[in-house]
């Protein structure tokens, strides 16, 4: 009966597997179309642009727009100050994140079970409930417009504590009881044997604050308003109100904001799916 | 989970207490300083008439901020464009991801790279891809060129309050589908193929093996997949923001919750209301996370 079926069963599997990939490519167009297009229009002299059509290639190729955008007074500024903001950001949640994580998984200290609830109950909090009191205490401490308060607030993070408390906990413990008999400290344990151990964990958790704070939008429109400080996605707002119409420029920014954040994606995919996951399914 | 701690009533070292509370220092800090503190200022604020004029003065005015916003179109506006917004994002999100999930498990070449790809908008930031649609949504943009080579009806997508946030709810379907997308992959790659088999041998189909099996036992990551989804979509901001240029128009068609309490703040300066909305707005997403919790049945996944 198997053998009677299965030359029908293939065939069946064949037309399976074109529908298949023929929805999977057809998701992938549907995927890299907008960017395809902002980065054809990022190539094209504004003329072609306001005729319209179709045309993903270029019909006359210019690298205009780009040196136009580079001539804005602010634009490198604005480039520096996001990454500036983004790679501090990321330093300190690195390092602060895997402290307390690997404090309340190895360390018994007075109140370590409370400090962990806490940071579990920090979780549910939505921050636009912050939003306005975070404004406050920056105004008070003379920090809008400021590269700490654009990065002190966001210095450690609940889900990578959270995060990294779990790695530690599957951690094993034979090293750092060596470490500490070869006469290592807490602090030197942990700097010279645990975090070396746990780069796996720390690339996963970088690419996701990175990206974090490289895109985020809603804290700087909050605190930044001197166009000096503004980080990049404020930036490029700020030019869609100067250029209204000029996609081409517009678009040109948009594509010198995208590139870094997709390098690194590139370089770095499998810690991105890692970390959705890691937070994800485990969190 | 605490299967690696000491028992609980374990004598606490005076070393470990000064080592645990200098690795917890930053954090302790920050959080206090940015979370909590906010928080307790945040109730406060919402119980106060305040003046931002020079130094900061409050006058309290007890519960007189939750009932004006009872009476106050714009919070209704905002309600139902948000409510709108996450009742169409998050079940066609939480489907579409579900389902490119299950075509990349299925046996197939090159689904890392299918993987990669989609993942591609997921990284890019809300600033660029808004842009990026608004050009695409324009009048004489591509969306309407290929909207009229089918004979389809074209809009003024960016300009008319009957389409304009369903504008930001395709662009963000669109946005946000991939990540859960490889939340549901995780998941499905724990399932046992041996699960599959029994049920070829019971001699059930495709779709039968999805709908009994899969969906069933994706059950906990669809839970997350949906609380986080109301979570994200109810705080909807950036793409409203730039769209409208920070009015919500036109005519309040993509004024959200969120942009409201940006309104309230920066261009009325009522902190105090504003402080009342957000809470509000919390009370809502927690609320909901309860009730969809409850109908589920299912605790969050561990």
């Amino acid at each position: 009966m198997i053998d009677k079926r299965s030359p029908q069963l293939s065939i069946y599997q064949y037309g399976v597997q074109i529908l298949l990939y023929g929805l999977l490519i057809l998701y992938a167009v549907v995927t890299l179309i907008p960017f395809l297009w902002a980065l054809s229009a990022s190539f094209k002299p504004l003329s072609e642009i306001v005729d319209g059509g179709l045309s993903f290639m270029p019909k006359q190729f210019t690298l205009e727009n780009y040196g136009q955008i580079f001539q804005q007074p602010l634009f490198l500024r604005w480039l520096l100050n996001s990454v500036v903001i983004a790679i501090s950001v990321t330093c300190f949640n690195l390092l602060f994140n895997s402290m307390a994580g690997y404090a309340l998984a190895r360390l018994r200290f007075r109140g370590d079970r409370l400090w962990f609830f806490l940071i579990l109950a920090v979780l549910a909090v939505p921050a636009q409930v912050t939003l306005i009191p975070t404004f406050l205490i920056l105004k008070a401490l003379g920090w809008l417009n400021s590269y700490q308060g654009m990065i002190v607030p966001g210095m450690v993070n609940a889900v990578f504590i959270f995060m990294m408390r779990q790695f530690f906990i599957n951690f094993p413990k034979e090293l750092e009881e060596a470490a500490q008999l070869d006469g290592l400290n807490r602090f030197g344990t942990f700097w010279h044997i645990v975090l070396p151990l746990a780069k796996p964990a720390l690339a996963a958790q970088a690419v996701f604050v990175f990206m974090g704070s490289w895109n985020n939008f809603l804290l700087p429109v909050v605190i930044l308003f001197d166009p000096e400080m503004f980080t990049l996605p404020l930036g490029l707002n700020t030019f869609k109100g100067q250029y209204i119409s000029y996609w081409n420029y517009i678009m040109a920014a948009s594509m010198v904001f995208t590139l870094p954040a997709i390098c690194i994606y590139a370089f770095f995919n499998r810690y991105f799916i890692q970390s959705v996951t890691f937070t994800g399914g485990k969190g | 989970m605490v299967g690696t701690r000491r028992q609980p009533s374990a004598k606490h070292s005076v070393g470990e207490d000064i080592a645990g509370y200098a690795f917890m220092l930053p954090t302790l800090l920050v959080l206090g300083m940015f979370v909590v503190l906010p928080i307790l200022y945040a109730v406060f604020l919402s119980f106060q008439n305040v003046e931002l004029l020079g130094d900061i003065q409050y006058e309290f005015v007890g519960f007189r901020n939750f009932f004006r916003l009872v009476g106050d179109d714009r919070v209704w506006i905002a309600l139902r464009n948000t409510a709108e917004y996450v009742a169409v994002v998050v079940p066609v999100q939480t489907l579409l991801a579900l389902v490119l999930a299950v075509l990349l498990n299925s046996s197939i070449r090159g689904k890392h790279w299918f993987r990669i790809l989609f993942f591609l908008p997921t990284v890019t930031s809300s600033a660029v891809l808004t842009l990026i649609f608004m050009w695409i949504y324009n009048t004489n943009g591509l969306l309407n060129y290929l909207l009229a080579l089918f004979s389809l009806p074209t809009y003024n997508w960016l300009g008319d309050p009957a389409v304009a946030l369903k504008g930001i709810m395709i662009m963000n379907i669109w946005a946000t589908a991939p990540f859960y997308m490889v939340i549901y992959l995780a998941a499905l790659q724990d399932i046992p193929q041996s699960v599959y088999e029994a049920a070829d041998l019971d001699g059930a189909n495709a779709w039968q093996q999805f709908i009994y099996i899969t969906v069933p036992l994706l059950k906990p990551v669809t839970f997350f997949v949906v609380a986080m989804g109301i979570i994200g979509t109810f705080q909807l901001f950036d793409q409203s923001y730039i769209f409208s240029n920070g009015t919500g128009g036109p005519n309040n068609a993509t004024l959200t919750i969120v942009l409201l309490i940006y309104q309230y703040v920066f261009r009325n300066l009522q902190m105090g209301y504003a402080a009342a909305i957000a809470f509000f707005l919390a009370g809502i997403i927690v609320s909901l996370t309860l009730i969809q919790r409850y109908w589920l049945g299912q605790e969050t996944p561990d």
